[in-house]
């Protein structure tokens, strides 16, 4: 994918550039559109796929991939909002659709979601933490430190709730109460799993997960919710790698601007402060550098920052990927000798 | 007044229970980083200030939440031994 680089652990490492991350995006598309095809009709043996769309640069490629691989009539493009949810959402997802040529179908899942208690439950663990919390007067959102170049730190978890008018307030938060904001609100990305395989059942399509690999291997996303798919064409790519194919695809440029956010909590939490703590562009670039055994101190010219730097990124990234590896482990099982 | 090596004792109790699950085989030597080994990820940071917070009473800040000051037993133990006087 890239050109004129070995990734080979230990190989030396000729050519890291400014662009070493840069693709030939109809390539690319080109690859993927016939891997999916073959994977969908030919390995799954399913006649479409359904994918949920969010508004969000990610489903958009991966609607396009598919509209392309399989045909529009054989897509559907599913929505799910819920009572957090950005309103622009909708109106992107549909557009998006509308552009390629895919049906679309609503799920408002917030009915569901107040079953399951996930609004009680998350408000419950948010009051343990700012009692005043009303989730009808104050939004919410989990950050962690953005400055990890900066600074030697942990990547530690702050709750941070804004009223009417926008005054903030942000702790750090004591374990208890982030797992049970965590667990609560992870029923939404669970829900909306079970809601992408009802439409694909009744079809006989399969679902077209929506993760690029900054979230497939860091970890950010929910086990058994929007990790749950049965193929996922965008795994593999870098985040500045998606926005390529985006652009190539014709993905509308109001999703292209937007800042990816999380869509799950209220106060519209990005994903660089709710997750990676860095900015797309440097992270993948620090990423690729230690993939490919680029010496810091070559990583720090090129990317315009100190040795020091490039290390503190090489250690944030290598640690969350190692604090995540059971999320993309398969259930254990006993071997019977 | 708890001196530097009662605070030692306490910390790899509190991390041996916590973190390494009773398992007291696993070995931890005062000067290991939490991070290169991997024993604590971001929520263990979380459950490891908030024991140092309840057990010591003072509160940790944001900015005092670096390596410098908690990757290690001699880290945390020097930093709590500085807050508490």
């Amino acid at each position: 994918m890239t050109q004129g680089l070995t990734s080979q652990k230990g190989a030396i490492f000729l050519n890291f550039s400014k662009d070493s991350l840069k693709i030939d995006a109809a390539r690319v598309s080109e690859e993927l559109i016939t891997e999916i095809r073959n994977q969908v009709r030919g390995t799954l043996k399913k006649s479409g796929a359904v994918v949920g769309i969010s508004g969000g640069l990610d489903s958009s490629v991966v609607l396009a991939l598919c509209a392309r691989a399989l045909g529009p009539e054989r897509v559907v493009g599913v929505m799910m909002p819920e009572r957090d949810s950005s309103p622009d959402s909708r109106t992107l997802a549909q557009n998006l659709a509308d552009k390629f040529g895919v049906e679309t179908v609503v799920e408002d899942i917030t009915a569901g979601l107040e079953g399951t208690g996930c609004y009680r439950r998350r408000d419950e663990a948010i009051r343990q933490v700012f009692a005043e919390y009303d989730p009808i007067t104050y939004k919410n959102k989990i950050t962690i430190p953005t400055n990890i170049l900066e600074k030697e730190t942990f990547n530690f978890f702050n709750l941070t709730i804004e009223n009417s008018k926008g005054e903030t307030k942000t702790r750090r938060m004591p374990p208890s109460a982030y797992l049970k904001i965590v667990a609560a609100s992870n029923f939404k990305q669970r829900l909306r799993m079970t809601t992408l395989y009802y439409q694909a059942e009744k079809r006989n399509y399969a679902v077209a997960g929506t993760g690029n690999k900054d979230e497939h291997c860091q970890g950010f996303f929910v086990k058994y919710g929007d990790g749950g798919a049965d193929l996922k064409p965008i795994a593999h790519l870098f985040k500045v790698q998606v926005y390529q194919l985006a652009e190539y695809l014709g993905v509308p440029d109001e999703i292209i601007g937007r800042i990816p956010t999380t869509d799950t909590y209220s106060a519209g939490s990005t994903q660089e402060e709710f997750f990676f703590g860095l900015d797309f562009y440097r992270m993948d670039m620090l990423w690729h550098a230690m993939e490919n055994n680029v010496p810091a101190d070559e990583a720090a010219r090129v990317l315009n920052l100190t040795t020091q730097q490039v290390e503190r990124g090489f250690v944030n990234i290598q640690r969350k990927i190692d604090a995540t590896e059971y999320l993309r482990m398969a259930p254990l099982e006993i071997e019977h000798q | 007044m708890s001196n530097n090596n009662d605070i030692k004792n306490r910390l790899k109790t509190f991390i041996t229970e916590t973190f390494l699950v009773g398992n007291e085989n696993e070995s931890l030597n005062d000067s290991d980083s939490f991070m290169q080994t991997g024993i604590i990820d971001s929520t263990g940071v979380l459950e490891l200030a908030s024991f140092i917070e309840q057990e010591y009473k003072f509160t940790i800040e944001d900015d005092e939440m670096t390596p410098g000051n908690l990757d290690s037993i001699n880290n945390l133990a020097n930093f709590i031994s500085r807050k508490i006087g």
